[in-house]
């Protein structure tokens, strides 16, 4: 167990490795130049010269690189081109507002799947199997800038029902948790269906059936607990899902994360903030992934961790 | 009805006391009160050496204070924390006298060293400053830059309340140049204990101070009790949300959550609004020191022709791109806007005529027209407008390619030379300061047209330059007026060569809830955008 715990960290350590030096590539190449973006219209040739020597941009790109990561591995982000903060308080200020939506988003992909999956399940073949799973293909496919616009429109705007846009109470996370809840709940729902197909096929719920249980007790207690569990081993791997729609989403809900911030420090090529996001969220996708396995086996004896 | 006093008497007058010349409060404004303003952004830095985005801007003014100032509303220079001011003969030594037993935020009483100290930091390599290159004119600039030396050689502290500033040169634009955010006065110890964190932890001598930055959430100024100026701000505190988008603030306008949204009224609830009397009624419209240009790379051919740069000028038909936009500009006809001091009154410019174009063209040998990219930023309405411009071209056989790319990107073509056109929507020219030299240097002037410049045109005309120059060194208020006269010959000297297609002049439009207080002139101030914190009030 520790050798596999000690052979994922040193795999974990590599991808944030390969991860940083690929953005820190593309970032490089970019045809813009962020000195630019910094110095404003009126700078002279003497200030955008500063500029660019001040913060080391003047460097070839392996001196960039490796001033980068020698600060990270100090704990070192650096900071906001523009903003001139810590681009590690800038994240851990953002931070707790995008776990939260991401908690949401998983409450809410396990109600919706899982009522999906058991009800298409109970009734399968028939039309309300056929209905649900269409659904479950459009919330999959639906992209989600226009699912985040439709439910703001009609809950916020027309109906009222919750505030539109913004942070602070619960209803103010209603509509994020869903927009970004709605694509995983189809996957739960189609995942769930099947599984729930091949428990009830089970013997033990044969003979719980033989028992003169009824239905609801028998799927309730019986069924749905063994059928849940591969789904309970996803919600790690949902989390890599999730860091691309909160982009997205908390741009158009309002939402103080770090989607947020990386959306804006991308439109003002503020590569500092860019790097950190983008090292965060692979940090926590590696992190989701590995929880995802370290949970497998308790779920499911068969499998080992080796 | 207040009255403007807007003599000129500022400029001309030695040692002129404060009274002279300062604005009318309002006699209806009333203490107390917060309000809420929005944006999308978060809020970059409240340092105001560093600070220089139209959001911030508004913001740092009225935190901080520098030694002039501008009379609210209006392009004229007043007195700040300098309450008067005398210019020697030859328009090189500026000796100021500053106001006594002002606070900054910190409770210290502010000095002649402060100052000092402030102009040494923003010239400073270290302090990053991009506005440093305003203070090029200050004697001993140059070692600062080069690192040779820390401390300005041309200001000194003759006493705690007077400071004097030695140029190397004449400077025109000076007192504008100390009116800049770029020139507040900061206090040495709070700099020095925040660090490279002084733009969270701002402490100046402005309306308000800051109470609370909820980072990527809020911002809350709050009323500097100990203000100088006697009875202001009003306001007891501003509320600044960011992370709002401009539909969504909008509709919490329409809600009365909000007061002012920030980002102005989006693009397409433009008609909505206006259509409706009763918002229509809270939406103040003023002009603005603006100008949206097309930029013709006079290094590229065929823009290396004279006649093919007048040909596209006269092609484009400007009002119907202002139609494009709502109706939010006029048509421009020179590179400054109407508010501007030195716009030339009467100058008609190239006016639209297709038949003409193409006989210019026909002159220049192109008479089958050519091919040409034109460089957009991305974001609506500017690939509107650019599309609008490459029906105008193709009415005159000339086939343009849309680049339509990020800011960034259309800014690196538009620097590196290689955009044949570039349409400025996004990027546009506002000026820094209310003088016509801040429209030349970086945008027509050769020193811009270097690499990575913003003069997009690559347009150098030594004599224009020379011309220019010699405008920027008529210090003497006495000949004000020349000198706006030669800025006038310079402008329309630019239209004679033809570099850029003036298109329009963009109008501000700020809406308000119902309950802010204040004249209208607040509400489009040209240098506190989107309003001025400091004399708006709660009704």
């Amino acid at each position: 167990m520790a050798a596999y715990f000690l052979r994922r960290l040193a795999q974990a350590a590599l991808i944030l490795l390969g991860v940083s030096l690929i953005t820190f590539v593309l970032l490089f190449v970019l045809p813009a130049d962020p000195v630019r973006q910094i110095a404003g219209r009126s700078a002279n040739a003497e200030t955008v010269q500063n500029i660019r020597e001040q913060l080391g941009l003047d460097q070839p790109f392996v001196v960039q690189y490796g001033r980068y990561l020698g600060a990270l591995l100090q704990g070192d982000m650096g900071r906001s081109y523009l903003q001139k903060t810590a681009v590690a308080d800038l994240i851990l200020a953002r931070l707790p507002a995008t776990l939260l939506l991401m908690l949401g988003a998983i409450l809410c992909e396990l109600a919706l799947g899982v009522a999906m999956g058991v009800v298409a399940a109970m009734f399968r073949g028939r039309a309300i199997d056929n209905g649900l799973m269409t659904l479950s293909f459009v919330t999959v496919s639906a992209p989600q800038f226009v699912v985040s616009l439709i439910l703001l429109y009609v809950f916020a705007v027309k109906l009222g029902w919750f505030p539109i846009g913004g942070y602070g109470t619960f209803a103010h996370l209603v509509l994020p948790a869903i927009t970004l809840g709605i694509l995983g709940s189809g996957w739960y729902a189609r995942m769930l269906r099947s599984s729930m197909i091949d428990v009830l096929r089970a013997d033990f719920i044969r003979t719980a059936r033989a028992k003169g249980l009824t239905q609801r007790r028998v799927v309730l207690r019986h069924a749905l607990p063994n059928a849940i569990l591969p789904i309970i081993a996803m919600i790690g791997i949902d989390i890599g899902v999730f860091m691309g729609g909160i982009v997205v989403v908390e741009s158009v809900f309002g939402w103080p994360g770090i989607g947020q911030l990386a959306f804006q420090a991308i439109q003002r090529i503020d590569i500092p903030i860019i790097m950190g996001v983008t090292l965060v969220s692979a940090a926590a996708i590696v992190l989701g992934n590995l929880l995802a396995d370290i949970v497998a086996p308790f779920i499911d004896p068969r499998i080992r961790l080796r | 009805m207040k009255k403007w006093l807007t003599s000129t008497a500022l400029v001309c007058t030695l040692a002129l006391p404060v009274s002279a010349q300062d604005y009318t409060p309002d006699p209806n404004a009333k203490q107390g009160g917060t309000i809420i303003v929005t944006y999308k952004d978060d809020v970059a830095t409240l340092d105001p050496a560093i600070g220089y985005d139209w959001q911030n801007w508004s913001m740092i003014k009225s935190l901080y204070d520098g030694l002039l100032d501008y009379v609210p509303g209006t392009t004229t220079l007043r007195p700040g924390l300098a309450e008067s001011y005398e210019i020697s003969g030859d328009g090189t030594v500026f000796t100021f006298k500053l106001r006594a037993g002002v606070k900054f935020h910190n409770g210290r009483e502010m000095t002649a060293e402060d100052v000092k100290y402030s102009l040494d930091r923003v010239t400073n390599p270290a302090t990053v400053s991009p506005g440093a290159g305003f203070f090029a004119s200050i004697k001993g600039y140059d070692e600062v830059t080069a690192g040779t030396a820390t401390s300005l050689e041309g200001v000194t502290v003759i006493d705690p309340l007077t400071v004097q500033i030695t140029l190397s040169r004449p400077d025109a634009t000076f007192l504008h140049v100390m009116a800049l955010n770029f020139a507040s006065v900061v206090p040495n110890e709070a700099v020095e204990a925040a660090g490279a964190d002084f733009g969270k932890m701002p402490v100046g001598t402005g309306a308000f101070k800051l109470a609370e930055w909820t980072l990527g959430q809020r911002l809350v100024f709050e009323r500097n009790a100990d203000y100088w100026r006697e009875g202001l701000p009003y306001l007891d505190s501003v509320v600044f949300e960011v992370g709002q988008e401009p539909v969504v603030a909008l509709l919490r306008l329409q809600n009365g959550e909000v007061d002012v949204p920030g980002d102005g009224i989006p693009p397409a609830k433009f008609a909505e609004v206006m259509a409706d009397p009763a918002q229509a009624a809270r939406v103040v419209v003023g002009g603005q020191l603006h100008t949206g240009y097309i930029t013709l790379n006079t290094t590229l051919p065929p823009f290396d022709k004279l006649e093919v740069r007048k040909a596209v000028n006269m092609a484009i038909n400007k009002d119907r791109i202002v139609q494009i936009i709502n109706g939010r500009a006029v048509p421009a006809t020179q590179p400054l806007p109407p508010s501007m001091p030195g716009y030339t009154e009467g100058y008609a410019g190239y006016a639209y005529d297709v038949e003409g174009a193409m006989a210019l063209l026909a002159e220049a040998g192109l008479a089958d027209g050519f091919e040409t990219e034109l460089y957009v930023m991305n974001t609506d309405p500017n690939p509107r407008i650019a599309q609008a411009i490459q029906q105008d071209l193709a009415a005159i056989g000339v086939k343009a390619t849309i680049q339509s790319l990020a800011q960034a990107n259309v800014i690196e073509a538009g620097g590196a030379g290689t955009a044949p056109m570039v349409w400025s929507g996004g990027m546009a020219w506002i000026a820094d300061f209310p003088d016509p030299s801040n429209f030349y240097g970086p945008i027509l002037g050769c020193s811009g047209a270097a690499a990575g410049g913003w003069n997009w045109s690559k347009f150098c005309d030594a004599a224009l330059d020379a011309k220019a120059a010699e405008a920027d060194a008529m210090a003497d208020p006495a000949k004000a007026t020349d000198r706006l006269a030669l800025w006038s010959d310079v402008y329309t000297g630019v239209m004679e060569q033809a570099p850029w297609v003036p298109v329009f002049n963009e109008e501000r439009y700020t809406m308000k809830s119902e309950r802010m207080g204040g004249e209208d002139a607040l509400y489009v101030d040209p240098v506190s955008i989107p309003v001025n914190y400091d004399y708006v009030y709660v009704k």
